[in-house]
């Protein structure tokens, strides 16, 4: 294969920068598109190769009306989901029409060494104009030492009338690899969205 | 000096493109093995902290203290780390959930935070609280604007801290370096003891 020169002085059919040249410390792994799915899974790339790794998330637009956006991971390629968590969640939200706005924890929201999914965008709208964007940053997933911590920020729209905030954060109680993520809505499909994978060296 | 293309379609003899590489630009990582401290300076071991880029970001990587229930801390330096104490100001919450569910909760954390301090700053308290192995504590720290001369200098961090018979952490904390004098190191610690495991990683965000 050929080294095109393109008239604008680009290079095409590259594969491989040396070492010498940075690429940048966010190295994007995967891209996935939802359209009326009811999973989005991430089953490679999770890996050793990078210390922490970024998802984020792009106009996640439910199929039903304010339905949760969550997670959860796998120590088996995607064979199961359902690692122990246990995690907190608060967030602030602020209605259109100035009647009401708060800080404050959720325990609806939160887990307890629990397996069930973990939400990181409650009360998602299904409105043209409504969905949730934000993103998931899993630290050291490959480890055998430690629980995998997480952090996730979210801003979403709800009912037509209300701009929420969720912080969750949280941990994978295990010391097995965890290799792989998987998103749903609590009730329904993801209309679409994008969901992004990134590797930060 | 040529271009070399090799069979497999990489190049090599390139020190540079004309192409946007992301803007984060990891900068250093330095690993725990039961250290004191972990400083990163200006100048030092290939560590740029000045007018370069306009914010700098640390992420943490499983720290993890060789004592158990002890704070892992920062501190900032303007005269190239030949001391840590710069007078703090900052906030400080969290919210905290226990495995077994018995608590949980999003407080103001006025215990730990520093008005006027030159005291070490808490980014995450509590950490490995009952000594398991499993326990550790991840996080982000952001630098903003070190090497100003003209404002003070604004410090955000998150970290999340696992725990098994007490409480998990999320906490926050954000404040402001009161000085005009550019800022060129900062340390880590704990409270207590060593940094016995962990990984810090240093990067440059780029504004343009």
């Amino acid at each position: 294969m050929a080294i095109n020169l393109a008239n604008n002085n680009s290079l095409a059919n590259i594969t491989a920068l040396p070492s010498s040249v940075s690429g940048g410390a966010m190295t994007l792994l995967a891209t996935q598109t939802a359209s009326g799915s009811a999973t989005i899974s991430f089953t490679s790339g999770i890996d050793d190769t990078y210390d922490s790794y970024v998802f984020k998330f792009i106009n996640i637009h439910p199929a039903t009306n304010n339905s949760s956006f969550q997670f959860q991971g796998s120590t088996n390629s995607g064979s199961s989901y359902g690692v122990t968590i246990t995690s907190s969640f608060f967030q602030t939200y602020h209605a259109e029409d100035n009647s009401a706005a708060a800080l404050a924890y959720n325990t609806s929201n939160d887990l307890a060494q629990s397996t069930s999914f973990q939400i990181i965008a409650d009360t998602t709208g299904n409105g043209s104009d409504e969905s949730a964007s934000g993103y998931l940053h899993l630290f050291n997933p490959s480890s055998t030492t430690f629980v995998k911590h997480f952090i996730s920020v979210d801003n979403h729209y709800y009912n037509g009338t209300y701009s929420i905030n969720d912080f969750s954060a949280g941990y994978f109680n295990t010391t097995s690899a965890v290799d792989s993520i998987q998103f749903k809505f609590n009730s329904g499909n993801i209309d679409s969205g994008v969901i992004k994978l990134y590797g930060v060296s | 000096m040529a271009l070399v293309k090799y069979n497999n379609n990489s190049i090599s003899a390139v020190t540079a493109t004309g192409l946007a590489s992301g803007a984060l630009t990891h900068i250093k990582t330095l690993t725990a093995s039961s250290s004191g401290t972990l400083s990163f300076v200006h100048g030092s071991d290939g560590v740029v902290l000045d007018s370069t880029y306009p914010i700098y970001k640390f992420e943490f990587i499983n720290i993890h203290p060789a004592t158990a229930n002890t704070i892992f801390q920062f501190q900032t330096s303007t005269n190239g780390g030949s001391s840590y104490g710069v007078t703090y100001t900052n906030t400080v919450f969290l919210a905290y959930h226990k495995e077994n569910g018995s608590g949980s909760g999003l407080n103001y954390e006025a215990g730990r935070d520093q008005a006027q301090s030159t005291a070490f700053a808490n980014l995450c308290a509590e950490v490995a609280r009952s000594g398991e192995a499993d326990q550790a504590c991840s996080g982000f720290l952001e630098l903003y604007n070190p090497s100003s001369t003209t404002f003070v200098k604004h410090c955000i961090s998150r970290f999340i801290k696992d725990a098994a018979t007490t409480d998990m952490f999320d906490q926050y904390q954000a404040g402001y370096m009161n000085t005009t004098t550019a800022i060129n190191a900062v340390r880590f610690q704990m409270s207590s003891g060593n940094i016995d495991a962990g990984k810090i990683k240093l990067y440059g965000i780029k504004d343009s």
